[in-house]
């Protein structure tokens, strides 16, 4: 058992129900991809579904951007619908 | 070689543009009005006699050393507080000056000791210098009557000593407390005979109010107050000017040398960051270089429950070589990367970034300005075109109002701090917003017009509530919008922010400040003259850490408070290289310059420079780097000078990240918190052995010099250097001036650096080329990089880190004064009198609602993870606000703080962690584990005989 398991155990012990925040890198990427598409959503749709796809594709990894890819196609729980749009845009771009 | 030696002198200089012609001594000279006769003496060679007087500080006239006569004048004034006049008939040497000066000497040696030859400062005596000059050849008071010579030393201070026999009473450290620093921790008690230095109330320095930033050491002209190095080694025989490695301000040092070693600090006045003056790290806290813990020898293991084994460098970049090339055979290209260190040179940093790009093949690289000032990045590039601040450090000596949001200048860019406080002494305005009652807030002679003591997390509605006063009221600056901005883009800008829900009335439900606070501070700074904002780290270390930044950026262009001196958005950069890490390309999705990794002209550009075909693909991030280590699709990681463990958030994700890796490479001084983690460790090496460049928060390029050989044996750019060419990819530089010719060749804004250039100016600030070939101290004069400005909308978007009932308070991380980041450094030096440990600061009424006294170790809490330390009771903080630092690895404030991060940039939350506290016994389980973890990863197996 590594050293840093051995802390995640300690640390779900002593929290129970309080669990952090984001579980896993998926959670994360829908986080992120719904915080992006937040900020421009203060810009008019077309803006902000470009600026949104935009920016995903200039900043994150081809990685994560093939992970939320497959995430929108098994039903993008949990986008908001800029990010949603934007992530379509991408997909058909790449 | 040589010491430096800088003339002084006497008095500063004057900044008239009227010129004034005299005669000192026979020789016609023609100064600038106001300046003193001592100086323009100095300036045609003239060196009059002097005790009380340093250009570093205001004329005085106590000393009664310096006295002249003019023709046509009465009296023998003294040549420091008299102006030079037109045409005036100056003579410095006079038989009546002779006799009254030898008069004087003669009285100040009378109560002094006698012994030169075993005193400290034999050799670096302005008093001893003076005695010669005047041609002293007896005392005729003798020594037996009522004197000081039997008083004690206070040695409190681990750095400098104060022997209060020595003092002549000149107040040339009680004014540089005042003028250069700005703390007023000296004064003269006692009156008349009785008159003597003393620090607060008859205090001892370590628990006066002193910062300890030497400038009254360096302005002592005798060995009253004097480093203790001096006692212990001696005089320095030569010198070479260098730049400090902690923060971002770059002071500039002449570092003292005695063969090699490292004798003193003494800040350079020439330096153009710092003009002088130092603070506690940087002209003292140098020792961690020659720590014991310091590691020499290359270390290798196959895993992390192993101990280290020490093995040569050829086996140690061999092995790692080997890891990586058998990782992105197995997993992949892209299952490498590493981490450049803001800690070292431009030079290294390029080297490391261009190892990734072109040995690694990808650009998964990253830096710490990733977890500091990336939204600064972004939010400026975005809106002006440049990913640095506007101004350079003297623009401050002409603001008239300045804004600190989310920094606190007198702890975390104390030399800056001291210039800043000395501008706000001579009448500029001053605006805080920020949680805390910082020091700037109110201290000896400053006192902030307003301070917004906001809501952590609540920055972009305070910014867009101030540009809603603005607007509203009509204090825009129109002409200068309609002629450097997008119009089209302000009207939507204007239109958005004038909406009611972004008034400071409506706002105060978020930030808690009262609206007339808001109101006349967005007043002051649109019309109150020259408006600057500094900011820092509590700006950027938020969800919305780049809306912040731009909403800064939208003001500054609102007001009309860019493109000039004393305006500007002014990122106080964290640590020493941050600037000039982004600038080297250290970003995952930027090659150097800031040019985009997808832009194929400049890739082909790199591509025919480098011989190697470059990756077109954005990079991981750090935080992605861990999220892809934990996925299993991130397995290599060679990190040169950064400790991720103990600075990045949320502990227990990145040690599951590290945890997770095949090969991690740890190159430091230290066996930081991350070579836990390691597999290779390559010894670093400190800024005091090897050459290179800082670039400082300004953008200015400053030169680190090799004052003595590596006791690693490399310095780092050399190391990284085996490694690539270990990975099969050649670097042939001979030395670092030759990666800067690089740097310069490929870098449209560094066309004109060079070492040479260097050499020639002492520093310049980027954009250095055709244009601009001394430099740009202040950019955006007559249109922004980008063309117009760019206006951009900012919703306050509250953060998903939210207080309940079982995390009721907001946890809020910083730094102090006498440590550094991580504290790798710091905590190896005497600095460590100040800050021994990391404490909890917490309001009186939110201590006693949970019982807690001062002193007591509580226990905090929050979602991410829990730690122990002790706490202590501060009227500064606001309640249910509460502050630590980072800086010991024993506490660990990381592991309570979230994932949450910048929505651009990924930035982390670090300033809003909802937690609790409550009273404890000890360490958490978390700190104990760790504790024992750490020790048994650190164990090094004894060599074979």
């Amino acid at each position: 058992m590594s050293h840093s398991q051995t802390h995640g155990e300690a640390h779900d012990a002593a929290h129970g129900d309080d669990a952090h925040s984001h579980t896993s890198t998926d959670d994360r990427l829908v986080y992120m991809a719904n915080q992006i598409a937040t900020f421009f959503g203060s810009q008019k749709h077309d803006a902000a579904v470009a600026g949104t796809r935009d920016h995903i594709a200039k900043f994150w990894d081809p990685r994560m951007r093939a992970r939320i890819a497959e995430l929108l196609v098994s039903g993008g729980e949990g986008l908001k619908p800029i990010a949603r749009e934007a992530l379509e845009g991408l997909a058909r771009k790449q | 070689m040589s010491l430096v030696h800088e003339i002084d002198y006497g008095t500063p200089a004057s900044k008239s543009e009227k010129l004034v012609t005299l005669t000192i001594d026979g020789m016609k000279v023609q100064v600038p009005e106001g300046t003193s006769i001592m100086r323009a003496a100095m300036e045609v060679g003239n060196q009059i006699p002097k005790l009380c007087a340093t250009d570093m500080l205001d004329a005085f006239g106590s000393c009664r050393l310096c006295l002249i006569e003019i023709e046509g004048r009465n009296g023998t004034p003294a040549s420091c507080t008299t102006p030079v006049a037109e045409g005036i008939v100056v003579k410095t040497q006079t038989e009546r000056l002779k006799q009254i000066r030898r008069g004087v000497m003669e009285l100040y040696i009378s109560d002094h000791p006698l012994d030169c030859l075993t005193c400290s400062a034999n050799g670096d005596c302005e008093l001893q210098d003076m005695a010669g000059v005047v041609g002293l050849r007896e005392v005729r008071y003798g020594y037996e009557g009522e004197n000081h010579i039997k008083m004690g030393k206070d040695e409190s201070n681990p750095y400098f000593t104060y022997e209060k026999s020595k003092c002549i009473v000149c107040n040339r450290c009680v004014r540089a407390c005042e003028e250069v620093q700005g703390t007023f921790a000296l004064t003269i008690s006692g009156r008349g005979f009785g008159s003597r230095v003393s620090p607060g109330m008859d205090e001892e320095f370590l628990s006066s109010e002193c910062v300890s930033c030497g400038a009254c050491v360096q302005a002592c002209p005798t060995a009253t107050l004097n480093e203790k190095a001096m006692y212990d080694i001696g005089t320095p025989e030569h010198s070479l000017v260098t730049t400090c490695a902690y923060c971002g301000v770059g002071c500039t040092f002449k570092a003292e040398m005695r063969g090699d070693e490292l004798v003193r600090m003494v800040p350079y006045k020439d330096g153009k960051a710092n003009r002088g003056h130092s603070c506690v790290k940087g002209r003292f806290a140098y020792g961690y270089a020659t720590h014991k813990d310091r590691i020499l020898k290359p270390m290798i293991r196959s895993s992390i429950h192993e101990p280290w084994k020490e093995v040569s460098y050829e086996e140690a970049i061999a092995y790692a070589a080997s890891e990586f090339k058998r990782i992105q055979e197995k997993y992949g290209r892209r299952a490498v990367g590493g981490i450049t260190s803001s800690r070292c040179t431009n030079e290294e940093t390029y080297l490391v970034q261009k190892l990734i790009r072109g040995a690694f093949g990808n650009n998964n690289v990253d830096t710490c300005a990733r977890v500091c000032h990336s939204p600064t990045g972004y939010g400026l590039s975005q809106t002006y075109g440049t990913s640095a601040g506007t101004q350079d450090f003297d623009s401050v000596e002409e603001s008239d109002v300045i804004l600190v949001i989310g920094a606190n200048p007198t702890d975390g860019h104390p030399v800056f701090g001291s210039r800043m406080k000395k501008r706000l002494r001579e009448g500029a305005k001053l605006i805080v917003i920020d949680p805390r009652k910082i020091d700037l807030v109110r201290t000896p002679h400053v006192q902030a017009d307003y301070h917004l003591p906001l809501r952590p997390g609540t920055n972009v509605a305070m910014v867009t509530a101030i540009a809603h006063v603005i607007v509203t009221e009509g204090l825009v600056h129109e002409d200068f919008v309609r002629d450097y901005c997008d119009w089209d883009e302000f009207q939507e800008w204007a239109e958005f922010v004038a909406e009611e829900r972004h008034s400071p009335e409506a706002i105060q439900q978020y930030t808690g400040v009262d609206p007339a606070l808001v109101r006349g501070a967005a007043r002051l700074y649109a019309k109150g003259g020259n408006g600057a904002i500094y900011y820092g780290l509590g700006v950027t270390e938020h969800s919305q850490g780049s809306t912040t930044v731009i909403g800064i950026a939208n003001l500054a262009m609102a007001t009309g408070n860019i493109g000039r001196n004393g305006v500007g958005v002014n990122p106080l950069r964290g640590q020493n290289n941050v600037q000039g890490s982004c600038d080297m390309g250290s970003f995952p999705h930027e090659l150097p310059g800031y040019r985009h990794v997808a832009e194929d002209d400049t890739r082909v550009l790199f591509e025919r420079d480098w011989g190697v075909k470059l990756d077109d693909e954005p990079g991981l991030r750090i935080p992605n780097m861990f999220d892809a280590a934990v996925d299993g699709t991130f397995k290599g990681m060679y990190v040169q000078g950064e400790d991720i463990l103990q600075s990045d958030p949320d502990t227990r994700h990145v040690s599951a990240g590290l945890g997770a890796l095949e090969c991690l490479v740890v190159q430091d001084l230290f066996l930081n918190e991350t070579a836990n983690y390691a597999h290779v460790f390559l010894p670093g090496c400190s800024f005091l052995e090897k050459d290179g460049t800082f670039t400082n928060a300004e953008r200015r390029i400053q030169r680190v010099r090799k004052l003595m050989a590596p006791k690693n044996g490399y310095a780092d750019w050399e190391v990284t250097i085996m490694l690539a060419e270990a990975l099969g990819y050649k670097m042939d530089y001979q030395h670092p001036s030759e990666i800067m010719d690089e740097i310069a060749r490929l870098t449209p804004t560094f066309t004109g650096v060079s070492y040479a250039k260097l050499e020639e100016a002492g520093s310049v600030q980027w954009p250095c080329n055709e244009k601009a070939p001394e430099g740009t101290p202040v950019m955006h004069i007559g249109g922004f990089v980008r063309g117009k400005g760019k206006f951009m909308l900012t919703e306050y978007v509250p953060t998903d880190e939210r207080t309940g009932p079982r995390f009721p308070l907001l946890l809020t991380t910083g730094r102090i004064l006498s440590q550094y980041n991580v504290g790798a450094q710091t905590r190896r030096t005497e600095n460590v009198a100040w800050h021994p440990e990391d404490v909890l600061e917490i309001h009186p009424h939110d201590a006693e609602t949970r019982g807690i006294r001062d002193g007591d170790y509580v226990r905090l809490d929050s979602r991410a993870g829990s730690t122990s330390l002790k706490a202590v009771i501060s009227e500064r903080m606001p309640t249910g606000v509460v502050y630590t630092t980072f800086h010991h690895p024993v506490t660990q404030a990381n592991v309570i703080t979230t994932d949450y991060s910048d929505w651009a940039t990924n930035c982390p939350e670090y300033k809003v962690t909802a937690v609790q506290i409550s009273p404890s016994n000890g360490p958490s389980p978390w700190q104990e584990n760790y504790e024992a973890f750490s020790r048994q990863s650190r164990r090094i197996a004894e060599a074979a005989e």
